[in-house]
């Protein structure tokens, strides 16, 4: 059996033996409920789509993937099981990817849930149901952004709530680099070319496309490129400091 | 074979393990002794890749553990320092997440699963969370996870730890009952263990190598070795003791009256110790030979060089 599955399987039952996954699960849902009807205005609108509830992910995500992420590595480093875990025949990137998928798999189920809203929208109008469909995966891919970088803060502490707070802290500077605010701050002063690169380091800029339905190579690339590159900072900070 | 060579390493600036060098062969079961904070736990890390080195090498039948850690960790069992276990899982589930990181096949893994269950006899506990197991069965799991996939070498950090004296004898059962042609490293700091399994014994401290050859050589080292012991009834002269062949020493105790002669290293004294006793009439009630005491010698290894001077 290959050793990423392995890993993975472990890791995604944990949640769901102990009530982490089921409370993640509730709460993202109710959440996103009270953010897409209270604050989205999803019936008032009138229109048949699910921007309101997509729009809201990125400020979702910024505290409830840090959430699941913050164990990953820090209860394996508290409890003195990354020991066990190192010294099996495993390799420390197929330990990580395992890791990142069972936890990303989590992520898929919340996302996978609020299908019923979906499902309101089709009874209640006749929206794009491609958009949908695209806004979904895009905000899944962005949700392992999230992770990837909050896993990485787990591996370097052992305590939960170190890791819970660096990474809300570095999701917050990844979401923030996009919004208005900074760019207005830095466009007074600061050369086209730097504005544009902080710009384009945000998750909320280049989710605000996929939340609209238009998935571009661009924006894909550019998850998929920060899930791997975290995740191979990942991989290196596990192997440079196991043990302590 | 393990082969270990100038093994050093550096936490900031103290040295905890300093320049080990020692090589343990195939049906060899090794003691690995130690006062706390001596550096066992620290080597069998590095033994098995999960520290990094700071000089030296470790080389585990004939590879590398740096550049072969994977295929390394294939051929040994360990258990490290606390027995550490995903409590959440039941005995089961966290066994057979074991089997399949060491590759037992599907087939025979609910086998290899009860085998192991029955050796370290947990089969009551197959269904139970970690969690809620005592620290005595969380020992054994950690074990039966050591020894599930029958590896050629077993790293035992502190296997003993926490089990109750009917649990000990069963564990060292277990390794005693093991194929000769494996090789065992225990470390642990308790001494009857030594005597009662392994047939060669390092003691190191301070990170050094203080001792390391077979149990009765060490026993051979103990001020105690060949000693004789005797009880007296009353008062007597026993000053012809200290003159006869062979006698190192006279220790007397006041309160017991009991009399402790040492015995020059080699040579065993109960002859012309007993001659003496009945040719002077010594009103003796009980005598026996000493074999030596571990503790003693433990205490004399592993003193600190530097507290001597």
């Amino acid at each position: 059996m290959n050793a990423i599955w392995i890993v993975s399987k472990r890791e995604f039952a944990s949640f769901f033996v102990t009530p982490v996954g089921y409370i993640f699960i509730a709460i993202f849902l109710s959440m996103s409920g009270v953010f897409t009807f209270m604050f989205g205005n999803l019936y008032e609108r009138g229109e048949a789509d699910l921007l309101p509830f997509f729009n809201f992910h990125p400020w979702l995500y910024l505290f409830l993937v840090p959430a699941i992420a913050m164990r990953t590595w820090s209860e394996e480093r508290k409890s003195g099981t990354i020991e066990l875990l190192m010294t099996l025949p495993l390799s420390t990137f197929r330990i990580v990817v395992g890791k990142f998928l069972a936890a990303w798999l989590v992520l898929a189920v919340c996302l996978l849930l609020t299908a019923p809203l979906w499902i309101t929208v089709n009874y209640l109008g006749d929206p794009d149901n491609g958009v949908i469909f695209a806004s979904y995966i895009g905000s899944w891919l962005m949700s392992g952004a999230f992770l990837a970088v909050s896993m990485c803060m787990s591996a370097l502490t052992k305590n939960q709530v170190v890791a819970f707070i660096l990474a809300i802290v570095l999701c917050f500077f990844f979401v923030l680099t996009g919004s208005p605010i900074v760019l207005n701050l830095l466009s007074d002063w600061a050369p086209n070319w730097v504005v544009d690169t902080v710009a384009s380091l945000s998750f909320l800029g280049q989710f605000q496309d996929i939340a609209k339905g238009v998935i571009n190579a661009n924006d894909v690339v550019f998850f998929v490129a920060t899930i791997v590159i975290w995740l191979f900072a990942n991989q290196v900070i596990i192997d440079h400091k196991k043990a302590s | 074979m393990i082969c270990v060579n100038n093994l050093t390493k550096v936490f900031g600036d103290s040295t905890v393990v300093d320049d080990l060098s020692f090589e343990v062969n195939a049906g060899e079961v090794v003691g690995f002794l130690g006062p706390n904070g001596a550096g066992k736990s620290t080597t069998m890390k590095m033994l098995m890749g999960f520290l990094s080195i700071t000089s030296g090498s470790v080389q585990i039948n004939g590879k590398d553990i740096l550049d072969a850690p994977l295929s390394i960790r294939k051929d040994i069992g360990y258990l490290p320092e606390g027995a550490p276990a995903y409590t959440e899982m039941t005995v089961y589930q966290f066994l057979t997440f074991i089997a399949q990181a060491r590759g037992i096949p599907s087939k025979q893994r609910k086998q290899a699963i009860l085998d192991v269950a029955e050796k370290v006899a947990l089969k009551n506990v197959l269904n139970k969370t970690i969690d809620t197991l005592s620290k005595g069965f969380k020992r054994r799991v950690g074990i039966a996870q050591a020894m599930i996939h029958d590896p050629k070498i077993l790293i035992l950090d502190e296997p003993t730890d926490g089990l109750d004296p009917n649990q000990k004898h069963q564990v060292r059962k277990l390794i005693k009952d093991l194929a000769e042609d494996k090789i065992v490293i225990i470390s642990t700091h308790i001494l009857e263990e030594v005597s009662a399994l392994c047939n060669r014994v390092m003691i190191i401290a301070e990170g050094e190598m203080r001792f390391d050859g077979t149990p009765q050589e060490l026993l051979l080292k103990s001020k105690h070795h060949n000693a004789v012991s005797m009880q007296m009834r009353g008062l007597a002269d026993i000053s012809g003791l200290l003159e006869l062949e062979g006698v190192a020493d006279l220790h007397y105790d006041r309160q017991n009256s009991q009399i402790t002669l040492f015995a020059d290293a080699g040579t065993s004294i109960v002859e012309p110790v007993s001659a003496f006793i009945y040719e002077n009439q010594l009103p003796v009630e009980s005598f026996y030979q000493v074999k030596g005491s571990f503790d003693d010698v433990f205490r004399e290894v592993t003193q600190s060089r530097e507290g001597t001077i």
